[in-house]
């Protein structure tokens, strides 16, 4: 691990801690409205200033900050898991189930995968939980391309035969031992797309159908306080700021991964 | 090559049943019983039945489903509920809006990102290379939403140089376009700096160098020509990007196109206004990979379009 991954994953679980720690330490509540102070700038008593409803944003950030990165990784794992499966059936099977389920995958990515989110979440109701369901069905894919092609080199390897010739059902063979070998695979990818992940949350937030308001999101607060720009800036600011520094460290961190597992094959995006 | 244009066609078919099936069964999931919201809640059992059949909802899921395709290709993609205009003359009102800034991004991102790529790519080690690498990673992972509005901020309503939001002429299209580009842009740096990279130390060059031919000779024919495919595809990939974009990036800078359409609609939960906005974004991104994959075999003549499946 290069200084400047240590010092990025120093610096995202610091972060990470802030965030899961906020509701024990002794900041004022995220969803208090206190009409007395609104849009108060930075100051000692709110070192990020207070919103239009005089909520103080430090809270509101930290507190979002887990759901923001809650949902996106529990996005990441769903999707990594059905496209771990489906890579692992699809390539190990072959024929008609690869048939059908690549054509699942092609039909899926054949769609802008923003606009497709915001389908799915409108037919939902609006909610994190919706966040994770249409982000889970728009991420998969790329898992299980990867994992397919994988699994297609794997299961021509000589291990694979031998396990065949004592006796292993097809089962046993995918599960014991092809899946081991595709599950790094699937993780690194998953930590790859972290940071897309978070951004898509923000973005999803942002246009209203993530976490229900008042319930603090990086994103639905941007799209909160966007009004209130030149009375209140910080009020976009400092939310923003801990988005973009989220989700770059993500990113780095994944460009790290990227490298060191040479997956520079990997669609784009 | 025909055939494979059929055969891409007829792809569509499959993906706009698709995403017209998640549309319809959306519209069927919203609560409330349309039938009961025309006659009132009082009316006798025999009225609601009888408005029932004439209506059609009495009819099964999929023989419903089929009157509403009928219905979309008929150009019929009903009213908003808001304006209560057609959604179909609005779209093809905006569309264009959305082309315009789409591809003004693109006049931004195309040739910055391949020159930036290109020059990190020449130059290896150096605070060029760095900091062109630190572009690509910092400009997917800051959030456009939140880049549009501290550029308004700064430029607008500090400095007062550019309107911060309407739709117009150049000054009004900078901004919007600047900040939808920084993503593109930065996807674009890196991939042709790692396509430029592999091409450049192939044998090929080195020829063309010891025939001392210049520099910019080489660059354009001997490397961009082979390093090209990896970009066009991002560029075209891309154009979902901007589509994606679209909808936060019209929406912070007042640009009437789509995206603005489609996240008032999201806003004001205007169902006919999302479903043919996701629609019409879904047609136009289909399209766009068609050409993109139809410009390689131009490119690239040994790509073969037919047969590339394993």
């Amino acid at each position: 691990m290069t200084g400047r991954s240590r010092a990025v994953l120093i610096i995202l679980l610091l972060f990470l801690a802030g965030s899961a720690a906020a509701p024990f330490l002794p900041f004022p509540d995220p969803l208090t409205i206190d009409l007395d102070h609104l849009k108060q700038p930075p100051s000692s008593a709110h070192p990020f200033g207070t919103d239009s409803k005089g909520r103080d944003v430090l809270s509101r950030v930290l507190h979002g900050g887990v759901i923001s990165i809650s949902v996106a990784l529990v996005a990441a794992a769903v999707s990594a898991l059905i496209g771990f499966s489906v890579g692992l059936v699809s390539g190990y099977f072959g024929g008609k189930t690869d048939t059908v389920l690549m054509a699942l995958v092609d039909f899926l990515l054949s769609f802008p995968s923003l606009l497709l989110a915001v389908a799915i979440s409108v037919v939902l109701p609006p909610g994190i939980y919706s966040v994770m369901i249409a982000l889970s069905v728009v991420g998969w894919t790329s898992f299980a391309r990867l994992v397919r092609g994988h699994v297609l080199t794997l299961k021509e390897s000589s291990f694979v035969e031998a396990a065949r010739a004592v006796g292993c059902g097809h089962m046993r063979v995918l599960v014991r031992h092809i899946a081991p070998l595709c599950l790094p695979l699937a993780l690194v990818m998953a930590g790859i797309k972290l940071g897309g992940f978070v951004l898509a949350e923000a973005t999803l937030s942002f246009l209203g159908l993530g976490a229900q308001p008042p319930a603090p999101t990086w994103g639905a607060m941007i799209s909160a306080s966007r009004a209130y720009i030149i009375t209140a800036p910080w009020t976009v600011i400092f939310p923003g700021a801990a988005l973009t520094l989220t989700a770059l460290c993500f990113n780095i961190l994944g460009e790290e991964l990227r490298g060191r597992f040479e997956l520079k094959g990997l669609r784009e995006g | 090559m025909g055939r494979y244009i059929i055969k891409r066609v007829l792809l569509l078919i499959p993906v706009l049943a698709g995403i017209t099936f998640v549309a319809f069964l959306l519209l069927k999931a919203i609560p409330g019983d349309p039938v009961l919201n025309l006659v009132g809640e009082r009316s006798s059992p025999e009225i609601i039945e009888q408005l029932r059949k004439e209506i059609g909802s009495d009819r099964g899921l999929l023989q419903q489903y089929a009157g509403y395709l009928g219905l979309l290709a008929r150009g019929d993609f009903g009213r908003s509920y808001h304006t209560n205009r057609d959604v179909l003359s609005d779209i093809a009102a905006k569309l264009p809006n959305t082309l315009r800034l789409a591809l003004a991004a693109m006049m931004i991102a195309v040739p910055l990102g391949v020159m930036a790529g290109c020059a990190a790519a020449y130059h290896k080690s150096g605070a060029l290379a760095a900091a062109v690498e630190a572009f690509s990673v910092a400009g997917v992972s800051v959030p456009i939403f939140w880049s549009g509005l501290l550029i308004m901020l700064l430029v607008s309503l500090e400095l007062r140089l550019l309107p911060p939001s309407g739709t117009g002429g150049l000054r009004f299209i900078i901004l919007p376009a600047a900040v939808l580009s920084i993503p593109a842009m930065a996807t674009l740096a890196r991939v042709t700096r790692t396509a430029v990279s592999e091409v450049l130390v192939m044998p090929h060059v080195n020829t063309a160098r010891a025939k001392g031919l210049t520099a910019t000779r080489i660059t354009l024919l001997h490397v961009m020509k082979n390093a090209i495919v990896p970009v066009v595809t991002i560029i075209g990939l891309d154009f979902g990007s901007y589509l994606n974009g679209a909808v936060v990036t019209e929406t912070i800078f007042g640009w009437d196109g789509l995206g603005r359409f489609t996240m008032e609609g999201i806003t004001m939960r205007d169902y006919p206004v999302i479903l043919g906005c996701v629609i019409a974004g879904t047609v136009l991104f289909v399209l766009v990979n068609l050409l993109t994959d139809l410009l390689y075999h131009y490119l690239d003549p040994r790509v073969r379009l037919y047969d590339r499946k394993k």
